[in-house]
């Protein structure tokens, strides 16, 4: 239990998949203008990362591995992924209405974001078990959640203010995430087990 | 060879299997959609205000369908979209609802308001509402102009002109994004054909409004005495016309010592 508890603080804090792996940052850049819609995205990636991690490992195990196909875990994971955010969409649309309405336009959004296939790409390489790559993709994706939903709020706050016009846009942002990656960093410090 | 042939059968398989499942969900999940929802949904037009009173355009289409709305519903869109559902729906619609505009009380133009002080800030009226004074103009119940309902305006309706937010009434659907922006509460959903308006909201005795602006309402009440329709009250020392009562005579207007009781 307490390596499972590890494996999730791990994943959100010290190797945050945003700021410090660089993965799904066109996201994280482009759907953090305001808290309400990062936050959205954010439950939406929670969805489908731990989801996608638990139905990846599963396929690793049971078919790649068996078959000696490792080399192709890339390609499998991302037709598997997409194809599985489809149907989980389309159940959710059924079944969960109100769960489909709230994140319902994100997900086709994250169908082929790098994060999610990254998650799934490092449990291999860490040798997850199933529930610890469901773990590490529940934290991985908590981690994605804070980040974009902090950095969200860092750029409502700078919205209004007077930014010298080369740094307005992008530039600014950029500078942003960056002194959130620094900060992040701190956390590699932390001496864990 | 054998690498090549396995990795090619492999993703054949995964793919075939994948749109299969496909397949089999959309059939299984398939959720049936009133058709008429849809055609009523592509009639709105699409701004997702809120205007109606509900969530967006595809709630008020799910209402419309299901008779829980009007089919003239749609404030933004008027009579035509109103006759366009109609037909869809297979009603005539019912009369059109009264036209309706945001209306800015307040007249203080950078002509009758000196500035107090300078504001160098964020340029909002939120945020100029937290300086002490609130804002450069001394009047501290008008129209801050820094543009807050500018912003929430999706109708390009509104504008600051001259210090003062002004409604653009052709543009105007009546959404009240900037009545419930308005960090001062100046602006008042009223009757588009409504001739004459209180163009002030500051609640000041009279004395004191005289000496911060040069248009403002001085609370003396000759309108409502004056007013033979009983429509002008005095709250808080502003006049203010029910809408429902006034017949636009305008005998209001021709007295007001202020002269703050104008035609729009």
């Amino acid at each position: 239990m307490t390596s499972l508890a590890l494996v999730i603080v791990t994943t959100a804090l010290v190797n945050n998949v945003v700021l410090s792996q660089f993965l799904g940052l066109c996201s994280f850049l482009g759907v953090s203008k305001q808290i309400k819609t990062a936050a959205s995205l954010g439950g939406a990636v929670i969805f489908v990362i731990t989801i996608a991690s638990g139905v990846a490992n599963l396929i690793y195990t049971y078919v790649l591995d068996r078959l000696g196909l490792d080399y192709l875990q890339t390609i499998v994971f991302i037709l598997v992924i997409a194809g599985l955010v489809q149907v989980v969409e389309m159940f959710l649309k059924k079944q969960v209405p109100a769960i489909h309405k709230a994140l319902g336009i994100y997900l086709p959004l994250i169908t082929t974001n790098c994060a999610v296939l990254g998650v799934a790409l490092n449990n291999v390489t860490d040798g997850f078990g199933f529930f610890e790559s469901v773990f590490a993709g529940f934290g991985t994706a908590v981690g994605y959640t804070l980040a974009i939903v902090l950095l969200a709020g860092i750029r409502e706050r700078i919205e209004g203010n007077d930014i010298p016009k080369p740094f307005r846009g992008a530039p600014i942002v950029l500078l942003s995430a960056c002194l959130m990656a620094i900060a992040f960093y701190g956390f590699g410090g932390l001496s864990l087990g | 060879m054998v690498m090549f042939l396995s990795t090619v059968i492999v993703l054949a398989v995964v793919g075939l299997l994948m749109g299969l499942l496909l397949v089999f969900a959309s059939e299984t999940f398939k959720v049936e959609v009133d058709p008429r929802e849809t055609a009523v949904r592509e009639c709105l037009p699409g701004n997702n205000c809120g205007a109606c009173g509900f969530a967006g355009c595809d709630a008020m289409a799910a209402a419309i369908v299901k008779g829980e709305a009007p089919v003239n519903g749609c404030p933004v869109g008027g009579a035509p979209v109103g006759d366009k559902i109609a037909v869809v729906m297979g009603v005539v619609a019912a009369p059109e609802r009264e036209k309706k505009v945001a209306f800015v009380k307040c007249a203080g133009t950078c002509d009758v308001q000196k500035p107090k002080c300078s504001y160098v800030g964020i340029e909002s009226c939120e945020a100029a509402m937290t300086i002490p004074g609130k804002g450069i103009k001394a009047c501290t119940h008008g129209c801050l102009g820094y543009g807050s309902c500018v912003a929430a305006c999706q109708f390009d309706a509104i504008h600051v002109v001259d210090g003062v937010a002004k409604v653009d009434r052709s543009k105007c659907v009546a959404c009240g994004k900037c009545v419930a922006t308005c960090p001062q509460h100046l602006i008042e959903i009223v009757p588009d054909k409504a001739p004459y308006a209180v163009q002030c909201s500051n609640k000041d005795k009279g004395p004191i409004v005289r000496q911060v602006c040069g248009a403002g309402c001085i609370g003396c009440g000759l309108c409502a005495r004056l007013c033979e329709q009983g429509a002008i009250t005095l709250t808080d020392d502003v006049a203010h016309i029910d809408y429902s009562k006034c017949i636009g005579c305008g005998k209001c207007a021709e007295k007001c010592p202020s002269k703050i009781i104008r035609m729009r």
